[in-house]
């Protein structure tokens, strides 16, 4: 089932990113772990679209196999990833069936990443400048000038003065390391770009400027984004649609709002009882009890049952197909086909301040 | 008004609001750490902590709030006895805490104990569980007979929530989750018997959904067994709940404390403002994409070296704010701030809480 045909907001144009029915699985000697089954999400040009879920959910795993970037044991095990860009239009083309040059051509140019943990995706002992023009130097011939100029100009475009040009990355702060990540998967002006917990680690200050340039750059230069974090309260700020994701699998996908105000898998309702609120009024916050399945021993029925208050015997024989919420428009689908959104609302706590009356 | 001596003398006319809970434990006084910096020929100091003065108190939490780099961890270093105060004290029931005896200070480092932020970092990975307990337990508890070890190891783990202690003795650092690592990093700071738990962004690397259980079990230990805790954050959203008392650090000060809730619900220092603005609030979200509006200039430039640490990125900022330091001043019984302009930055809270005590 596609995922939002009836969208809103970013428009129904054609989505630039269309991933189908895509599965990859880790192969270690005859054991099989399915890290991604069966996902759909599609990208329209312009949009932010959240994709959530903890560690070990298969949400990198799912933005490297969308770039075919996945390496042994990492086996794309079916489906399809078609880009369809303003460069890219005749039929648009499967990532998953290109060859090496053309993939070359597509990447980063096409299709640019946003990796997690800034320190380690940049090299130390090169200038911050030579890694920017290294970049344009793989994907456009410009002269010397110009390269030095467009390095600048991204610099800029993130927020970052000149001068840093000449520094190391470990002279930068997290946030400015981060910002340097992000200028340079904008260096040559791709039409998607996808962010794989771009902001994780950074203070929240720090965290919502970056959100902020994200978002503005976005309207600037027209690039959609997929933005990937464990941190469902960020996706719910920045993004038009979310998709939650849970051991392999899409449990639910809508707009903003609906998540926001109808959540209708007991994981999402999890994910949203688990952020304390800072201004709203004091609820209760429940967490999600357990850990992660181990996707290498799933039980038969939904992945989420040990965890869920709301698990029966019928959860067992749920295939995890993702079906339209009751009394939501048809972009708003779930996998759980039990429990009705909104039905676990958390509840207000008394007016708090009083020593004792802590949850 | 502007001498920092002040500062700490007036801070002692609060009442906290973590000493509800039980008596005063351990207790900073006035603490400054500076950092010597080498930029090449020129030598700069870095203070890391500046004049900070605050109490832990028996069963109470309470939390320190500031962004990376604003000194929260130096001054829990300091706390754990790692490293030594430049200047100021630190007192343990009432007994200033002197590192040159040693017996005493043995001591001070079995009753404060700390929990870090990476559980991958701090477990050691070719050790298992039983290592990393039955060392600090065998230390703090001598010539014990190895079935009372035994005990008190199950012990540890019944309360550190990692039971049955039989599935997680022999097993490595790397073959448990992030919340059971952070769990025995919890369950080997209990080993010695401490007092005192100094936890340092003790959930921030794990994921949200597991977050809870682990702040909920630091909760837990904190009322039956006692503990005076402190907790180390950038995340003021569970600094609200799981707190008594929040202190707000910025550039090594504390520019405001105050009751969690009172706090985070009618912020009074423009930094403690902009905190709560910028976090995420599912409840609230503030909609960066729907056009919400800026915030702030940029953070990470470089801080102004006289007057109120926060001028360059604050919007009242005016001259006196440039030139002469903010101290902090009580704006009620249990809530103060650092800030000249607290009239335009938070002018109810002030007409409220102040009644004739308006800095000048």
């Amino acid at each position: 089932m596609q995922a939002g045909e009836a969208m809103t907001g970013a428009g129904t144009a054609e989505p630039v990113l269309a991933i189908q029915d895509l599965s990859v699985s880790y192969f270690s000697g005859d054991r099989e772990v399915r890290a991604v089954q069966h996902v759909d999400l599609e990208l329209r040009p312009r949009e932010v679209v959240g994709l959530a879920g903890e560690s070990g959910s298969g949400k990198s795993t799912l933005a490297l196999g969308a770039c075919r970037l996945l390496r042994p044991p990492a086996v794309i095990t079916g489906g399809s990833v078609v880009y369809k860009g303003r460069r890219v239009v005749e039929g648009g083309l499967d990532l998953l069936t290109l060859t090496p040059r053309q993939l070359r051509a597509l990447r980063w140019r096409e299709i640019a990443l946003v990796f997690q943990s800034a320190m380690n995706a940049l090299n130390p002992v090169l200038r911050i400048r030579d890694q920017l023009i290294d970049v344009l130097d793989a994907h456009l011939d410009l002269s010397r000038d110009e390269k030095r100029e467009r390095a600048a100009g991204l610099l800029d475009l993130v927020g970052i003065p000149r001068a840093r040009l000449r520094s190391y990355p470990h002279e930068l702060s997290g946030g400015m390391r981060q910002r340097v990540m992000i200028a340079m998967a904008l260096a040559v002006d791709p039409e998607v770009v996808i962010m794989d917990e771009p902001t994780t680690g950074l203070d929240v200050v720090v965290q919502r400027e970056i959100l902020q340039h994200i978002v503005e750059l976005r309207e600037r230069l027209g690039f959609a984004v997929l933005f990937i974090t464990h941190d469902l309260s960020l996706l719910l700020d920045i993004s038009h649609r979310i998709s939650v994701m849970y051991a392999g699998h899409l449990v639910e996908v809508g707009q903003v709002a609906e998540i926001q105000r109808r959540p209708a898998h007991p994981y999402t309702v999890g994910l949203l009882n688990s952020f304390p609120s800072v201004r709203g009024p004091r609820r209760q916050v429940t967490g999600i009890p357990g850990s992660p399945p181990d996707l290498g021993s799933l039980e038969p029925g939904c992945p989420f049952i040990p965890r869920c208050g709301f698990a029966a015997p019928e959860c067992r024989g749920v295939d995890m197909h993702l079906l339209s919420v009751p009394g939501s428009p048809p972009s708003h689908v779930t996998a759980c086909p039990f429990v009705l959104p909104g039905a676990a609302q958390p509840k207000l706590l008394e007016p708090a301040g009083e020593p004792g009356s802590r949850t | 008004m502007n001498d920092l001596a002040s500062a700490s003398t007036s801070a002692l006319e609060l009442t906290s609001a973590a000493a509800f809970r039980g008596p005063l434990v351990l207790e900073a006084r006035g603490l400054s750490k500076d950092f010597r910096l080498a930029h090449g020929l020129r030598r700069d100091l870095l203070s890391a902590a500046r004049d900070v003065s605050f109490g832990l108190y028996r069963s109470a939490t309470v939390a320190l709030v500031g962004e990376s780099g604003s000194g929260k961890s130096t001054l829990a270093r300091l706390l754990a006895g790692q490293e030594r105060p430049t200047s100021g004290q630190i007192l343990l029931d009432g007994r200033a805490v002197q590192p040159s005896v040693r017996r005493q200070f043995r001591a001070y480092k079995r009753d404060v104990q700390m929990v870090f932020q990476d559980p991958f970092a701090s477990l050691n990975p070719v050790h298992r569980v039983r290592y990393h307990l039955e060392r600090p337990w065998r230390i703090h508890h001598s010539r014990q007979s190895g079935a009372s070890v035994k005990a008190g190891l199950e012990q540890l783990m019944t309360r550190a929530q990692l039971a049955p202690p039989e599935l997680y003795l022999d097993k490595f650092p790397h073959e448990l989750s992030g919340g059971e690592r952070q769990r025995v990093a919890i369950a080997r700071a209990l080993a010695a018997g401490p007092r005192v738990l100094l936890a340092d962004e003790p959930v921030s690397m794990l994921d949200v959904s597991i977050r809870l259980e682990v702040m909920g079990l630091l909760d837990d230990l904190r009322s039956r067994l006692q503990l005076a805790v402190l907790y180390i954050t950038h995340d003021i959203a569970s600094a609200r709940y799981f707190s008594d008392e929040i202190l707000v650090m910025y550039a090594g000060q504390i520019v405001e404390r105050g009751p969690a809730e009172d706090l985070t619900l009618t912020p009074a220092h423009p930094y403690t403002q902009l905190l709560v603005a910028s976090a995420p609030d599912p409840q609230s979200p503030m909609g960066i994409a729907r056009g919400a509006a800026p915030l702030s200039t940029l953070a990470g430039s470089s801080l102004p070296a006289v007057g109120c640490r926060f001028s360059h990125r604050c919007p009242y900022a005016d001259q006196q704010c440039r030139t002469q330091t903010p101290a902090l001043l009580p704006i009620s019984s249990s809530r103060a701030a650092s800030c000249w302009h607290l009239d335009v930055a938070a002018p109810e809270l002030l007409a409220a809480g102040l009644r004739g005590r308006v800095p000048p």
